[in-house]
């Protein structure tokens, strides 16, 4: 009702201004409507506004560590201290960003760091066509503008829930999102019988979107046996598979053993089995890179010819829109990755974030009560959010009545959580299961 | 990959197919003249030293972090941003008549105009382009769906503006057009109205109440003035000459050596009006395009910029920097005239030191500049634009009788 007066609002003071306007019979602009503010933005301004001391803000998709501030890996605390005294230039990179950030890309997912001969052949047939983007957003954006451009179907699955921003996104685009099933809220569980069934109505060569690791909201992951059998749907239909990789470590904590998903599609590309699929990644969460805008879009095309013309009509899309990516974010991910050690640092802080999620999870769980009320999801669910499953109604009773901000799916944003916390959220939860 | 139509290979972009043909060039003593970034006498890239120290202060700043911005991206940089381009006195920042936004850079800016343009402006959908113009305003602009036309703007036989065909052009144009302005240095050419033409060019456009965009890539590069550079702007504005919509795209790309980084920002005057309930609709409408294409903008050039612009010293260290970049763009520009002369070049050589900013649209045809590229190794862009920045005290001479070698080898052309 708010933004219906506000609309009304603008739309008197805009006829006011045409009629005290001497100089033109014009009016400059249509009806511009207040557009729906963001959710989890919504939520932090509500955060912000509470006196509370305790109140809790579990909406953020950032980490925190246990004293609930943000960090700034060493690692790449590192890399910046490094940078500062040796950056010469803040030259333009290419339009598809820098080729080194490219290459340390392709090495590290690809070919998993020597780990994968699938993909190590594909980068050799040069199948592989990567292009530094705006972060994971940035590069769902321009494979959904080069799908809408290039591909037989418009028609994109996503998952029953997925990441808030992926409709948005892929409809902006100019794609028609449709969902498939995943999960069921009410048993708190994957409704993989329902997935296969809602995949395998759709029509042959649909795009469909699958989360690589991590799964956005609901942290529930397929089993390596649930992933061959979508990719054995995948192939009968012909879809083409997009994956979306914005947690890759957060799994198992470490970066190359979340990615058996991939390493799957990179046997099945090899074999021309699913001749090309894509994948967006970035390093906004498992480096901490956020606001640096740092990811990829990888395109692996049939053959080295058809990746020369798929690299250029990315180009030609790119070009009109921001013309070539950030360079801050891409420095510090070559910094560590041309450093041995700084590399091996990484890589044990990103476990570290990890594990104090782990632990955190684990301690929330413990303190739940459990009489009437099945928790066990938690401990199955993997990644930076626990999927409650409480209601939206509860969500709210707790943020008026225990000063807790959650999105009203129920996603908890686990980073949110510390020692010092933790007890009274469990404590805020087990009232408001309270039959 | 059966399922995919026409994709078929496309020629490079052609600046960064330009920087590709360079880099791969193995002759030592080769020119770049293509691509807009400053070179030091050295022919090397600069960073400003007043983006040095900022950088120096951000990254051990204790609240220094690399969170998410928020969708409209840095305030503190937009606000000051703002003020760089209005002016710090500016009618339309004391009536709260802007609505300011983080961009990726200059090229971001021009999209998220257009994008917003496209989905809200009731006037006239046709953009006009000058011509000449920077390469890419056209890709820009019929990617989001516009038809681009354009209006004349220089004269290659005088080398001058020409005023008349642009005046005639805006007249021409259907009411509530949009019309592309260079707000300095312009874009290939170099070439900017005086204060005089500015304002009729500006009363021109007033008449026909078309959408005026503004395109700020080059402020403090034309004269070294951060203030002067912004002169058409603030004029059609403080002097209430525009009360059609204002689009203002702004970049610090040149201005403080941020290329790569992607730092810049639009500012919409929607109405001569205030109209609070019509800026945050605006607003909201942007967060909303911008939350679909990128999220939210990159964080660390912004601060580095906005650290410059609230810190007096480190602000000063900036205008200095301004005053060393442009002052020895305008030597190269006497120095490469001087030999043209000196060599006794056919043709005449006085609009290269009257051109601004960062390049000279020499003249040269498209002949003259591959023949340039073969056989001296000097590379400019096919239009005959040369970007002043590449020339050295080491390479100047040179590239003039380069020049000289060209143009007497199509001694048939005119110049």
């Amino acid at each position: 009702m708010y933004r219906t007066q506000l609309a009304k609002q603008v739309s008197t003071k805009r006829i006011l201004l045409k009629q005290f306007s001497t100089t033109s019979q014009l009016s400059s602009w249509n009806d511009i409507p207040l557009a729906p503010p963001d959710k989890i933005l919504g939520i932090t301004e509500a955060f912000k506004e509470d006196k509370n001391t305790k109140k809790i803000n579990l909406g953020v998709g950032a980490y925190r560590d246990n004293q609930g501030k943000p960090i700034i890996f060493p690692s790449v605390k590192q890399a910046e201290t490094k940078l500062l005294q040796t950056e010469t230039e803040k030259e333009y990179t290419p339009i598809n960003g820098s080729k080194t950030f490219q290459n340390i890309v392709k090495n590290f997912i690809f070919n998993n760091s020597n780990k994968d001969a699938n993909g190590k052949q594909l980068i050799e047939d040069g199948r592989i066509v990567t292009a530094q983007t705006i972060s994971g957003t940035g590069s769902l954006r321009v494979i959904a503008d080069f799908l809408n451009r290039f591909y037989s179907s418009k028609k994109i699955l996503v998952p029953q829930p997925t990441w808030a921003n992926h409709v948005a996104v892929f409809a902006d685009a100019g794609l028609t999102p449709e969902y498939y099933a995943y999960y069921d809220k009410s048993k708190n569980d994957l409704d993989y019988a329902n997935l296969k069934k809602s995949l395998a109505e759709q029509p042959e060569g649909s795009i469909v979107l699958l989360h690589a690791c991590c799964h956005n909201p609901t942290g529930m992951d397929l089993t390596p046996e649930q992933q061959d059998e979508v990719l054995q749907i995948v192939q009968d239909k012909k879809f083409f598979p997009l994956v979306d990789m914005a947690y890759q470590g957060f799994g198992s904590g470490i970066p190359y053993e979340d990615i058996g998903f991939i390493r799957k599609l990179t046997a099945l590309a090899n074999s021309n089995k699913i001749p090309s699929f894509a994948l967006c990644q970035s390093f906004a969460k498992n480096m901490g890179l956020y606001g640096e805008r740092t990811g990829s879009i990888s395109i692996i095309t049939s053959s080295g010819e058809a990746s020369k013309a798929v690299e250029s009509q990315l180009k030609k899309l790119i070009r009109p829109m921001y013309s070539s990516p950030p360079i801050h974010g891409s420095k510090i991910v070559e910094t560590i990755f041309q450093d041995e050690a700084l590399l091996q640092s990484w890589l044990s802080d990103l476990n570290q974030v990890v594990g104090r999620l782990n632990t955190i999870r684990q301690t929330l769980y413990d303190r739940l009560d459990k009489t009437n009320y099945n928790w066990d999801h938690l401990l199955k669910q993997k990644g930076m959010f626990v999927y409650t499953g409480l209601s939206s109604e509860q969500v709210i009773r707790l943020r008026n009545e225990f000063s807790v901000y959650a999105t009203e799916d129920g996603r908890f944003s686990i980073s949110g959580i510390n020692d010092n916390n933790v007890e009274y959220l469990a404590n805020a939860i087990n009232e408001v299961i309270k039959k | 990959m059966s399922k995919f139509v026409g994709v078929t290979e496309l020629p490079p972009d052609p600046l960064f197919g330009l920087k590709a043909r360079y880099n791969a060039d193995s002759r030592s003593d080769k020119v770049d003249l293509g691509i807009g970034a400053y070179r030091d006498n050295n022919g090397k890239p600069w960073i400003l030293p007043a983006v040095k120290q900022a950088e120096q202060k951000l990254i051990t700043s204790h609240d220094y972090n690399h969170e998410y911005l928020s969708i409209s991206g840095f305030e503190p940089f937009f606000n000051a941003a703002a003020k760089v381009i209005l002016g710090g006195d500016s009618l339309a920042i004391a009536e709260k008549r802007v609505v300011s936004q983080q961009s990726l850079s200059g090229t971001g800016a021009l999209h998220l105009a257009g994008v917003f343009i496209k989905q809200f402006y009731n006037g006239n959908h046709t953009i006009y382009l000058s011509q000449p113009t920077w390469a890419n305003h056209k890709q820009i602009f019929e990617y989001i769906g516009f038809k681009v036309a354009s209006y004349p703007y220089w004269d290659n036989e005088t080398k001058s503006l020409d005023l008349k065909g642009y005046l005639a052009a805006i007249e021409d144009a259907a009411p509530g057009s949009i019309f592309v302005l260079h707000a300095c240095a312009h874009n290939p050419t170099g070439l900017d109205p005086n204060e005089a033409q500015w304002d009729q060019i500006l009363k021109a456009l007033e008449k026909k109440q078309h959408l005026v965009l503004f395109d700020s890539a080059y402020q403090g590069f034309a004269s070294g003035d951060l203030n002067k550079d912004a002169h058409a702007i603030r004029h059609a504005i403080n002097n209430r000459i525009i009360t059609s919509p204002i689009v203002i795209c702004q970049s610090f790309a040149k201005n403080c050596g941020m290329y790569g980084e992607r730092v810049g920002a639009i500012h919409i005057i929607a109405t001569s009006q205030p109209n609070d309930a019509l800026n945050r609709a605006i607003k909201s409408q942007l967060n909303r395009i911008i939350r679909s294409e990128l999220s939210n903008p990159p964080a660390y050039g912004s601060k580095i910029v906005a650290k410059i612009l609230s810190d007096p010293q480190l602000y000063a260290q900036w205008e200095q920097d301004l005053i060393t970049m442009s002052s020895r763009i305008h030597q190269m520009r006497a120095a490469l005239r001087g030999k043209l002369e000196e060599l006794g070049t056919p043709g005449t050589w006085d609009h290269i030191t009257s051109q601004t900013g960062m390049f000279s649209f020499t003249g040269l045809n498209k002949e003259m500049v591959d023949r340039l590229e073969q056989v001296h190794g000097v590379y400019m862009v096919s239009s005959g634009r040369a970007s002043v920045a590449g020339l050295n005290e080491g390479n100047v001479d040179r590239v003039a009788k380069a020049i000289d070698e060209v143009v007497r080898y199509h001694s048939k052309s005119k110049l």
